[in-house]
């Protein structure tokens, strides 16, 4: 069976925290930065778990500032 | 394999709208603002109608709709986009012509406009942005705004008695022999994302189609209003506002 | 035909794009004339009767927006809904007609003539600083010219225009040469000499877009001195009068629209008992004609303003006249008008030294 790999990007200077995009994904990849923050004070979101990634786009299709674009590759 | 091996060009399967402006936007965090204007940019660019679409800007937390999407843009006065858009439809019927707007603008101080537009049948598309509440003035009752909530100028929440009740504008317009196309949708999943983006493309392609106004009511969050995450704004918006405002389609024809 | 009536068949003529109106007396036959026409089946200009003249004004600035030359008409209680949207319209730079019949206020008032939105039309009406290009017309024949004139005016300097006629001049029926037929400007014409005009992004490399709004208020001032440098060129260029028997006058009358015309009378029969009085009408509201009226304060004894309203044009004639010589005011309201005989009696109320030879 083919094993479907994903990715995610996330503009970080874009990004605004606003954490739907880790609420929406289905295997929690994503995750705010704990820590660090962007130019405009907010703690932007990345791949924590990056290898759970199953380019299923929700976090793209809900993210309000259009900053997170998803590659995805399929392992045969 | 790891994600810098994913992450190449071939490999793009979502990528940000063409059409989105490179500005960041001045909605808050998590703001439905924002997911509403990527799924316009989209829909014009899959429609191949960038070059002949007019968009119409309110006055309300979309005034700026302008400086993100990269089409041509005229600003109206607080109300008044459906009758901007109906000359200039009117004026071009070549053009797209669709009006982006909320609910105070759209079903407060703009009823007569929008209900006019829409019971002329002009070739318009409305977008209207329903988060109950008056999001660029800080805060203030909407026409929408749910029995009970609690705003600026209703503090101890809305009271009929004081306030009267929610107004179902887009119930309004499906009743109106102009309207061709009238659904009710929401952001906050990833499924209804995609069914808010289905929603528009229909409505765009019946302004190309000349076939009546269409609306797309929008269920829409504001959590710096709200004074909630945004997490939790979507989780009261279903609790609470699709109650009042049932998601799907009211009339297609 | 009518004044009104006029208005109509030469915005046909001119080649109008698009006619918004709302019904009100006294200037309705301005829209239901076009509805008779219907030069949509002709020239192809669109007329829409809107829902208010809220949503007229709205229309107007949208399909300006698109570099379509666009009208709207009304009258007294209609224009001042309008206001707000004339403000925009200013603001955005965009070239536009209004015409206001104007009858009597205030409030509801009367549906009989008067000239009392004077201040409203010359000193901006709506909120900000801007101003209007007023055409004030005395004849049929005016209202129908100054549908090209002041649709030219708006297109040269990308500010709206209005014809502020009162309700005599709309409603009384003269003979009037129409101007030849022209056709609309085509899209491509359009988009070549309005380039700001909203027509799609087609083939530009950027999006045009039409607002008033700016955030940033060191932007938003240069906005307003670019406005103010726009109204400065109108009133070194644009001012329009016409004078009468000013030659050798002892007095000066100074009136606009219908009146001036009664004032043409009064000064003729008061011409033929000796009375050597001038008058001067200005044609344009806004830009004022100031120097034109300094230039004759210096020659005459004193100034009467007549006019339809409780004394509105005095103050820019006075304005005008520096102090140089009394100036006074006559006017009838709610609808009333003087006859030429009230108009000399009333200079001679306020001249004492004129005597009837």
């Amino acid at each position: 069976m083919p094993k479907i790999l994903g990715a995610v990007t996330v503009d970080e200077a874009r990004c605004k925290g606003c954490d739907l995009c880790v609420v929406a994904c289905p295997v929690d990849v994503l995750s705010l930065q704990p820590k660090e923050v962007n130019d405009r004070g907010y703690h932007f979101a990345y791949m924590a778990n990056p290898e759970k990634c199953i380019a299923c786009g929700s976090c793209a299709l809900v993210c309000p500032d259009a900053c997170i674009e998803v590659y995805r590759v399929v392992e045969k | 394999m790891k994600p810098q091996d994913i992450i190449k060009p071939e490999n793009k399967v979502i990528a940000r709208p063409r059409l989105l402006l490179d500005a960041h936007t001045h909605y808050c965090p998590g703001c439905s603002h924002g997911v509403v204007h990527k799924l316009i940019a989209e829909v014009i660019d899959e429609l191949g109608i960038e070059d002949n679409t007019i968009g119409v800007a309110p006055v309300g937390c979309a005034v700026f709709a302008y400086n993100y999407i990269d089409i041509d843009w005229v600003e109206a006065a607080h109300g008044r986009a459906p009758a901007v858009a109906t000359a200039i439809s009117r004026l071009n019927p070549g053009n797209v012509v669709f009006t982006y707007q909320g609910d105070g603008d759209l079903a407060a101080i703009g009823t007569a406009e929008t209900i006019h537009a829409a019971n002329r049948g002009e070739n318009i598309v409305i977008v209207f942005i329903n988060n109950a509440i008056y999001g660029m003035t800080g805060g203030q009752m909407a026409p929408t705004t749910l029995i009970g909530q609690k705003t600026a100028t209703t503090p101890y929440g809305r009271r009929v008695d004081l306030n009267g009740y929610p107004i179902k504008i887009s119930d309004i317009l499906a009743g109106l022999d102009g309207t061709c196309y009238v659904t009710r949708q929401a952001v906050h999943t990833p499924a209804a994302v995609r069914k808010t983006k289905a929603a528009l493309k229909k409505a765009f392609q019946n302004a190309m189609a000349k076939k009546g106004t269409s609306v797309v009511e929008v269920v829409s969050t504001c959590n710096s209003g709200w004074k909630l995450s945004p997490a939790d704004s979507n989780k009261w918006m279903v609790e609470h506002m699709t109650e009042k405002y049932p998601l799907g389609d009211l009339k297609n024809v | 035909m009518k004044g009104n009536e006029a208005i109509a068949h030469a915005a046909i003529r001119y080649g109008v794009d698009g006619y918004f109106g709302y019904p009100i007396t006294p200037q309705s036959e301005v829209l239901e004339t076009l509805e008779a026409e219907m030069p949509w089946e002709t020239t192809g200009m669109v007329v829409l009767q809107a829902e208010s003249e809220v949503a007229a004004i709205n229309m107007v600035y949208g399909g300006a927006s698109t570099g379509k030359a666009v009208m709207t008409s009304s009258s007294s209680p209609g224009v001042s809904l309008k206001q707000e949207g004339i403000s925009y319209i200013a603001a955005s730079e965009l070239p536009a007609l209004i015409v206001n019949v104007m009858r009597g206020g205030p409030g509801l008032g009367t549906i009989q003539p008067s000239q009392a939105d004077y201040f409203q039309a010359t000193k901006g009406g709506g909120h900000g600083d801007y101003h209007l290009i007023v055409l004030s017309p005395a004849t049929v024949q005016e209202m129908a010219d100054f549908v090209g004139l002041g649709l030219d005016l708006a297109f040269k300097y990308r500010t709206p225009a209005m014809i502020l006629a009162d309700g005599v001049v709309g409603q009384m029926m003269e003979k009037v040469v129409l101007p030849p037929f022209r056709p609309r400007r085509t899209d491509e014409e359009i988009a070549l000499q309005c380039p700001w005009a909203l027509t799609g992004k087609h083939g530009r490399d950027h999006h045009n877009v039409i607002t008033s709004l700016e955030m940033d208020s060191v932007k938003m001032e240069h906005n307003n001195i670019r406005f103010q440098q726009t109204y400065k060129t109108i009133e070194e260029n644009e001012v329009r009068y016409e004078e009468k028997f000013t030659e050798d006058a002892d007095y000066l009358i100074v009136a606009f629209g219908s009146v001036a015309r009664i004032c043409l009378k009064a000064i003729e029969e008061a011409r033929e008992k000796g009375i050597k009085i001038g008058l001067l009408r200005p044609i344009t509201l806004w830009p004022f004609p100031f120097k034109e009226i300094a230039r004759l304060s210096h020659r005459v004894k004193g100034i009467l303003t007549v006019e339809l309203n409780a004394g509105q044009m005095i103050e820019d004639v006075r304005l005008a006249d520096e102090g140089h010589v009394p100036v006074y005011h006559f006017g009838r309201m709610g609808g009333m008008i003087p006859n030429p005989s009230e108009v000399i009696d009333a200079l001679q109320s306020h001249f004492p030294e004129i005597t009837i030879k």
